[in-house]
């Protein structure tokens, strides 16, 4: 038989058997489907996780002073005045792998406006704080150095900070806020950042000049912390290294000695976030696996007990002179059709279901083209194998036996 | 002398079922003519139906030889054989074997899709001929389903006749129509007959058997006798003395 004939035989007997051929078809659309869903949902999931992380920072090594013990007493971490201005400066001018740098100094106390009043936290740091910790303006403008020099009292104010001062939809800029019984003049706003993953308002701040916080507020000279940015987060570890040296150096430390400061480096914190999305990837492909296999062996099924059901067709076929190829052809054409447009609406229909989830139920969904062909792949080619095996088996039967196949 | 369509000579065929071997033909001498009617008859057992299947090239024989329109079918492969069905066999099936949801055109067209010379055309003219010899012409586009058993077995002789065959065989055609359309039935072979076409006839129904020009009568695997029918009952004159039946 030639394969045009063979084709149509396909298509015919396809299109006849309608709702057989949409059953077959329907292991196939939801193994590919839930597959495809599953991992959108999931990939959605580790992403946002991802994202959250980025929001500390970018590239973010973190300087604070190690404890310290006094006459056998052991002090609060940070308690101790060993981080200077100086310090962060030396940074800024020998570190080859360092972009950012900026010294931190925190106040807690109450902010007052002339119509509430609300406990907050007053950050005072340098204007490389803003791209260190991601921060991005809403409304008005940043301090300038000619500012920070002159220890003006001016400030930006967290999102939810605005909220509790001023109410909602209120712009204040231009107007003065007390700190501590210290006016401030509300020069911007920063865009909301929300919870970060230890559920702690991020917004909930006010930064102010360094300067003007270690004068006025807490008339101190050193400051608290040092937040640095690396070039990139390939290097932060050589950065984290060279920066210890540094301060070693700068801080008279003999090598047998502990250093009087510890670094962190985003990594580090990373890691410890990025192990909830790890189990979460873990977990996942388990799913998807578990998705494969179990759409694989409905596939399997229904693929089998169709072929099989045909058996008396094939005799009959074979009786009337189809050869053993024309039949495994045949079959071989209707299990690749069934398979790959049974794919096809899976993919489509693995899509609209992840788009459903993400619109309806405001799931984070990321569609991965991994899950897509892995999982087209792996249908197909059970599907056209199920659909080919018990045809091949049925065609090598004597034609009397398999026209009396029950 | 008139040229052998079916020439078999002591053949035999053995079911093998484990420990147990059935002996369903005892070697078996065996002729059917050029334009014959033949019936093979005997009770169930007696390996009328396994004949059946063998001269059809359903199924091997255990031993022995045949020839087919002078082919050695012991010598054709799979594939030859399955040729060899296509061109030279016609088959008709006690339970008809149908395609289901097809109509009956493309019922009867089937064979001719593995004969890769006919063309599409001519396929579609030669089904029409084939369902008008066997009176359906008003039923080609009529589903399976839609057809009664007399209606469904006439699509099956015409399937078998699409390809012009030198033999047609059929299995116990009659086994699950009733005895009006049976002889309905016989009519169809008889006037097939007429015009040339060798025929062999698996029955258990004597009655059916009247209508065929030579009765071969099985039994345990051997013939036991066999007869020239001297006279041949004419299958339309006997419906039109059967008292009609009111249809419900």
């Amino acid at each position: 038989m030639n394969i045009l004939n063979l084709l149509k035989v396909a298509i015919n007997s396809l299109t006849k058997n309608k709702f057989r051929s949409f059953l077959t078809m329907l292991g196939i659309i939801i193994g590919v489907a839930s597959v495809i869903a599953m991992m959108a949902i999931g990939q959605g999931s580790k992403q946002s996780i991802e994202e959250q992380i980025s929001t500390l920072g970018t590239n973010l090594l973190f300087i604070r002073p190690a404890t310290q013990t006094r006459g056998g007493v052991k002090m609060g971490a940070g308690s101790a005045k060993f981080l200077t201005v100086a310090d962060a400066n030396a940074i800024k001018r020998e570190s080859e792998f360092v972009s950012a740098v900026s010294p931190m100094v925190r106040g807690g106390g109450q902010a007052v406006s002339i119509y509430d009043n609300w406990p907050t936290n007053i950050y005072g740091v340098d204007i490389d704080y803003f791209s260190i910790k991601n921060w991005e303006l809403k409304d008005g403008r940043l301090f300038t150095n000619k500012e920070i020099k002159s220890s003006q009292k001016l400030c930006l104010l967290g999102n939810t900070v605005v909220e509790k001062l001023f109410g909602e939809a209120y712009n204040p800029i231009g107007e003065s806020i007390r700190y501590n019984k210290i006016p401030f003049k509300i020069i911007g706003i920063l865009k909301a950042k929300g919870e970060s993953n230890f559920g702690q308002d991020q917004d909930d701040i006010i930064i102010a000049p360094y300067t003007t916080v270690q004068k006025r507020i807490l008339a101190i000279t050193h400051v608290h912390s040092i937040y640095v940015s690396a070039t990139s987060s390939d290097v932060s570890q050589k950065a984290s290294i060279e920066i210890e040296e540094l301060l070693r150096r700068r801080h008279k430390i003999l090598p047998s000695d502990e250093s009087d400061f510890k670094i962190r480096t985003q990594e580090e914190i990373m890691t410890r976030l990025t192990s909830t999305s790890d189990i979460l990837t873990a977990l996942l492909s388990a799913i998807a696996g578990i998705s494969l296999l179990v759409g694989g062996i409905g596939i399997m099924n229904i693929m089998y007990v169709s072929v099989t059901e045909r058996t008396r067709e094939i005799g009959l076929r074979m009786a009337v002179g189809g050869k053993g190829l024309d039949i495994l052809l045949q079959f071989l054409i209707e299990s690749t059709l069934l398979s790959v447009i049974g794919g096809i609406i899976g993919i489509l229909l693995g899509i609209g279901v992840s788009k459903f989830v993400s619109n309806f139920m405001s799931w984070p969904v990321h569609i991965t083209m991994d899950s897509i062909i892995l999982s087209f792949i792996f249908c197909t080619v059970i599907g056209i194998f199920f659909g080919w095996y018990p045809a091949r088996k049925a065609a090598s039967l004597n034609p009397i036996d398999a026209l009396r196949y029950e | 002398m008139s040229h052998n369509i079916i020439k078999i000579e002591n053949l035999v065929k053995n079911y093998d079922l484990g420990d147990l071997t059935v002996h369903a033909l005892r070697g078996i001498d065996f002729n059917i003519e050029k334009g014959e009617f033949v019936a093979i008859m005997g009770p169930s057992g007696s390996g009328k139906s396994t004949l059946l299947n063998i001269l059809g090239c359903l199924d091997n024989a255990t031993s022995g030889n045949y020839f087919l329109d002078d082919v050695d079918v012991k010598k054709l492969t799979k594939d030859q054989l399955a040729t060899l069905r296509n061109e030279k066999i016609g088959f008709v099936f006690q339970s008809y074997n149908l395609l289901a949801r097809t109509t009956a055109l493309e019922n009867v067209e089937l064979p001719l899709f593995y004969n890769s010379s006919v063309s599409a055309k001519e396929r579609r003219e030669r089904a029409v001929a084939a369902l008008e010899t066997v009176g359906l012409s008003d039923r080609m586009y009529h589903f399976s389903n839609q057809l009664s058993g007399g209606q469904q077995q006439r699509v099956a002789i015409a399937r078998s006749l699409v390809n012009d065959p030198v033999i047609i065989l059929a299995d116990e055609p009659t086994g699950n129509l009733d005895t009006r359309t049976s002889y309905d039935i016989m009519d169809v072979f008889q006037k097939l007959n007429s015009k040339g076409i060798t025929i062999g006839l698996v029955t258990h129904e004597s009655d059916i058997a009247q209508f065929t020009s030579r009765n071969v009568t099985f039994r345990d695997g051997r013939i036991k006798s066999e007869i020239i029918v001297e006279n041949i009952k004419n299958a339309s004159e006997a419906l039109a003395q059967m008292p009609v039946e009111v249809d419900y």
